[in-house]
Formats: structure tokens, sequence, C-alpha cells
């Protein structure tokens, strides 16, 4: 995190990751707020409740509904007459979400959520990872990934400026290691309401049923139409890379914290090994670094902010005259056996000059501890593969060999 | 011949206290009354503090997802009907995430015992309102209180003309374990939902709340075969609360409609495509 001057530590109070988060929604001021309990992302839900509840929250309704496809459906009726939206969920609940998912995309409707990430089953596991935002990589929904509770809560009001952006209206996920982020406490600034309130103005809706206006959602689009409106989702996403960036700048003007727009960069500048994540790893990577910037090793960090839209562009950038890329994937495409990120950074290098070695780890899986001796191991990999080439591209990352 | 022993009790994660050990108590009672051995048997459960119970069962087991319980339950009985197919799941699972699939299950009517641990509360997310809250319930969400009517499953049960339903009591693990004997010895649909105090969450429907309230249908005569009357006791819930078998009636099982399922179980059946590829090369 960047700070313009000294951060205002008489500001900071200690609190819960899901509560810096609810109180971020609360200063957004929704209007309606939809979900399911689920662990971990309860604590949000609770928090907001209790906002509503001290009537902190004016001009909210909080919809109590039977499962997470409800909630986000209650949140598509309300969008469509014109209500800022809120919801929250994680793994099951947002796999449960997916048709769902895919409908607020295409109907353009600015809802944000926060996804609380966690494994998916089968097994059962509450714990962190990425797969469940992953999964619902391609339904139309910009997906940024939050490296502390700070950026988090800050993430939040960027994303409904995102959002609501009349060259966007396209849904956002704001994601958080569940656990690791959601139930931490640390000393954050809480969002204040005045500063929001002019970085985030009152939600004008361009189009919503009305009586005195009428029209239609979500109607049929035949072959003759349909491929336009995947190619206007596509234009907006591509909007969206300017916006983000914006937002993130108008963030830093306003609130004086800056976390990169859709990257962010660590000890880039003169580093032959760059390592490229998302999420709260970020922070392990980044005291890595420092240990072995100690020893001469010239690494550094591309942190992706943004996997959707994919910033393409900013990482070709960022990893121009680096020697040797690792990507860590807290995911995997079972079949294909890389994570998402790693696919996708390899693929946007394809057609260029850039011929840099690219290799793939996938991490943490199930909340499997991730520590600095493993990272550590990934960079004496990539220094090998800068002096000898690539011998694994991808692999797995501490499996237990002991127990298969 | 089946005994205790072949249910062995086993360590279990729920709070001291907790109404779900009477309920599991008296499965396993059942379970040997009706002489069925754990091989015999497959608990199927969903997510959520009920979701637990196979783990701490010795039989065959699978915890699914959350609200999916019926539907798995019905393809593994379509599969292998020899099997005695039970399925666990909370208020929420069962009538919350799940409701969809209750109201078909009934309409189908396979040969299952599902299992409602009744507990008005969500336990596994500790302490949120499930849909058989009481109205004004405050919880940690619902802070004004429950403004949602709460469900009545027996009413609903009934309503579609469920082949047997009954209500018990974790309280009373006697009188539990007859209910759900006769429940799998039924054959067709059973919906038994359990009265189950959550020690933890629930402060207002306790122990000693049910204790104060609850009567057995059986010791004033009732004869759960007439189903308006079961409707009326569905709809008693205040100073008095009926426990037993509301309603019964003998009705074509999903089983039944399916007359190759006489021939026995389809994973039993040779697998023999000679006829389909013959069907097939009809049409090439």
């Amino acid at each position: 995190m960047v700070t313009k001057g000294k951060l205002e530590m008489e500001k900071m109070v200690v609190v819960e990751g899901s509560y810096a988060v609810a109180h971020a929604v609360k200063v957004c001021r929704p209007n309606v707020i939809s979900a399911y309990p689920i662990t971990p992302q309860t604590h949000i839900v609770e928090g907001l409740s209790q906002f509503i509840a001290d009537g902190e929250i004016q001009n909210c309704e909080y919809i109590n509904v039977e499962s997470e496809f409800s909630a986000l459906s209650a949140l598509v009726g309300s969008s469509a007459v014109g209500a800022r939206c809120y919801s929250a969920t994680t793994s099951q609940g947002l796999e449960l979400m997916h048709e769902v998912l895919f409908n607020v995309s295409g109907m353009r409707m600015p809802i944000v959520m926060t996804v609380v990430n966690r494994a998916v089953s089968a097994p059962i596991n509450i714990w962190n990872d990425h797969q469940d935002a992953i999964s619902q990589r391609d339904t139309g929904w910009i997906q940024l990934y939050a490296e502390d509770l700070q950026e988090a809560a800050d993430m939040t009001a960027q994303a409904f400026k995102i959002a609501e952006d009349e060259e966007v209206l396209m849904p956002v996920m704001v994601c958080m290691d569940g656990f690791i982020l959601s139930h931490v406490y640390e000393p954050v600034v809480l969002l204040e309401q005045e500063l929001t309130d002019e970085y985030l103005p009152t939600y004008k809706p361009l189009n919503i049923l009305d009586p005195k206006k009428p029209m239609s959602f979500g109607t049929l689009a035949d072959p003759n139409y349909y491929t336009e409106f995947r190619y206007l989702q596509q234009k907006a996403m591509e909007n969206a890379l300017k916006k983000i960036e914006d937002a993130a700048n108008e963030f830093y003007d306003m609130f004086g914290r800056y976390y990169g727009g859709l990257t962010d960069k660590y000890q880039t500048g003169d580093a032959d090994i760059i390592l490229v994540a998302m999420g709260s790893i970020v922070g392990t990577i980044k005291d890595t670094i420092d240990k072995l910037r100690q020893k001469g090793v010239k690494v550094g960090l591309l942190k992706v902010r943004s996997f959707r839209p994919f910033p393409a562009e900013a990482i070709k950038e960022a990893i121009k005259d680096a020697k040797v890329v690792a990507v860590l994937d807290k995911n995997i495409s079972l079949g294909l056996n890389e994570g998402a990120l790693f696919t996708e950074i390899k693929s946007c290098l394809y057609n260029t000059e850039n011929r840099v070695p690219v290799v793939g780890y996938m991490i943490g899986h199930g909340g499997r501890d991730i520590r600095m001796s493993t990272i550590e191991n990934i960079i004496s990999e990539a220094q090998e593969v800068m002096e000898s080439g690539i011998r694994k591209e991808s692999q797995f990352t501490d499996v237990r060999e002991e127990i298969l | 011949m089946v005994t205790m022993e072949d249910y062995p009790d086993i360590e279990t994660e729920w709070c001291p206290g907790c109404g779900n050990f009477g309920i599991l108590k008296a499965i396993r009672k059942a379970l040997v009354s009706v002489g069925k051995a754990p091989h015999e048997v497959l608990i199927v459960s969903g997510i959520g503090q009920a979701g637990k119970l196979p783990h701490y069962m010795k039989c065959n087991t699978f915890n699914g997802l959350h609200g999916r319980t019926l539907p798995l339950a019905t393809g593994s009985k379509a599969a292998n009907h020899d099997l005695t197919v039970l399925t666990v799941g909370g208020d929420g699972d069962t009538y919350g995430e799940g409701g969809n699939h209750l109201i078909h299950a009934i309409r189908r009517n396979p040969n299952i015992t599902a299992i409602v641990h009744d507990n008005q509360i969500y336990g596994l997310t500790k302490g949120q309102a499930s849909p058989t809250s009481e109205l004004g319930m405050k919880t940690k969400v619902q802070t004004h209180g429950v403004v949602n009517t709460p469900l009545s499953p027996l009413s609903l049960a009934v309503s579609l003309d469920c082949s047997f339903v009954a209500r018990g009591y974790a309280g009373n693990i006697e009188h539990l374990a007859g209910i759900l004997e006769e429940a799998i010895k039924h054959r067709g649909f059973a919906l038994v939902d359990i009265l189950q105090p959550c020690v933890t969450f629930n402060k207002l429907n306790t122990f000693k709340w049910y204790a104060e309230r609850v009567y057995r249908l059986d010791e004033e005569g009732y004869v759960p075969d007439d189903r308006i009357k079961a409707f009326e006791r569905s709809l008693e819930w205040g100073d008095r609360i009926p426990i037993g078998i509301f309603y019964k009636k003998e009705k074509p099982t999903f089983e039944d409609g399916f007359g190759t399922l006489g021939e026995g179980t389809l994973i039993s059946r040779p697998k023999d495509q000679t006829l389909v590829e013959e069907l097939i090369d009809s049409f090439m």
C-alpha cells in the first residue's frame, strides 16, 4: 500500500476483516442487501444486519432468504428498479449462484458482491483457496482480489464506482481470502462517510423498471441479436480496464491510499525473477522478497488486482525485462494441470516477441498453509529455470507424497 | 441378529447437551428394531449440524451438498432399491435450501425416510433464523426479530398427501425410536420432523419449553388415517404441541412406477448392450 503522506495512525482501529468490509458497505449507502449465511462470510452479513438494526444505514432493506440462489435473484429484482445492491457469499454459495451470475451480468446490473474465497466441495472444506471465484471466470463479473483488510474495505467503494460507471455497468466481485482476511484483526482506517459520499455519488441508474417509462428486462434475444449482447459486455469489460485504474487513482487522491490499479508492482524494476499472484499470498511473497533481496537475489512481484477484465497489457509491460516468470495460483483447471492465472499469462505472451520462460505453481488448496520457505523454494527453482530452462512447466506445490 | 453393538458410539463434534444426541440414539435403536444391519443401510445428509450425523454412524453414508439430500437419496434408491435409505438434514437444509426438493420428493413417494432435525435455528453458521424460527425471534441477522411466517412442515406434508407424516421429540428417545421404526417400515416417503432443542443458539425453544408443551397423539386415542384431522393437528402449535404419527397412507411408491424394478435392482442386472446396439443400428 502506498500512502499520501503518513498513514493516519490516530484514525486506525483494530477490527476484524469482515467488520471492515461491512463498514465499507455501510458508507457506500446500499439500498438492498440480500445474503444467506455461509462460513466464512457470515460475519460480514451479521455486521451489516447490526448496522441496519442500529439505524446506521438509512433507506436500506436487508432481505433474508432461503438460499444464495434466492439472495442474488432478489437483488436482480431490486437492481432492476434502480436500487444499489450488495451481497456476500463464498464457495458453495457462489457456485449455487452460477446461473444468476450470468443473468446479472447479461442485464448489466452493477451489483457488488464480496466473495470470501473458500475451497469448493467435495471433499467439504471451509478453508481458503480461489477455486470458487475462478470457476465463475466467464460469467461476466469483474473480479478484483484484495491483499489485506484495508484493501478489501477500500476496494468495496472502488467496486461500486467501477460497476456503476455508465461505460461499464457490470457487476463486481470483491474477492478476499477466507479466514486469512475475513477473520483476522488488524489496524485499519474505516472509510469516512463524508469522503465516501464525495468519492461515490448517489447511484443514478440508466435503465430501470418504471411505470412512467415502461421497458423490459431479460427478454429473449434470438440469433439475430444475441451476439451483440455478448459483444457489448466484452466492450464494457474493456472499458472497465481504464475505469479500474481511474477508481484507484481517484481513491488515492481522496483517501490517500493506493494498492495499484489493475496490477501493482513490488521490486520489479531490476528483477530477473518475477512472481505473479493474487490475494493475501502477496504479503507472504513480499516478505520473502525482502529477505532474499538482502542476499542479492533480484526477485520482484507482480500483484494482479483485476483478474477480470484480464489486464494483458499491464502484465506484458510489467514482465518485459524479466528473465523468468513464476505464477502462483490458488486454483487448478483439472485436466489441464494449470492454474488459471498461469494459463492466461502464458497465453497473452504467445503472439509477442517476449519469449520469457513462464512456470506455474498451484498452491494453498483448501487452506494448506503457504510458508516463506515454500516461496523461497519456488524462487530457487525459478533461478534454475533461468539458468538451465524449464523442466516442469506447471506443478502442485507441497503435495504430501506420503499419504497418496 | 442386529444389536446396538452393530451401531457403536463414535466421538461427535456437537455441543454437550445437544438434541442431536437423542436423535442419533433413536435412529440406532430404530435400525436395530427393524433388524437392518449397517451394510443394508444408507444414510444421506446435506450440510449443517444434522449433516454431520452420518459421520457418527457405522453404515453406508453419503455427505452431499447443502439442501440436496432428497434428490441424491432418490437416485440411490432408484438404482438399488434393496437399500434402506434414510436422509438426515436440519430445518435449513430440508425446508430452506432444499425446500423445493421436499415438495417433489413427497409427490414421487420414494421409499425413503426423511429425518429432519428441526431446531428452528441455523446451528452450523452459529445462530441465524431458519424457515421454522418463530416470529419475533432475534438473532445476529434478524436483529429486529423474525418477520417471515414460520413454515409448518407437517401441514405442508399433509396437504401434499405425503404417505407418512410424523413428529418426534429429541427429549423422548423411546417414543422417537418407535416413530422412526414405523417410518422405516412404511412403504413410501416418510417425513419425520423432530423437535430438537439447540442448547447453544436457540434460547426460546429449549428442552424445558418443549417439555411443558409436547403431548403424545397416541395417548389421546388419535388414529392417523384421516387427512383432514391430520391437517387440523398439524396446525396445533402453542401451549400444546402434538408428537407422534399424524398421517399414514398406503399408495404406490416411486419404485412401483417402474415395472422393471420388480425384476431386481438396476445395479445387479447384467449389462447387455445387444438390444441397444440393435436399436441404434435400426436407425443407421
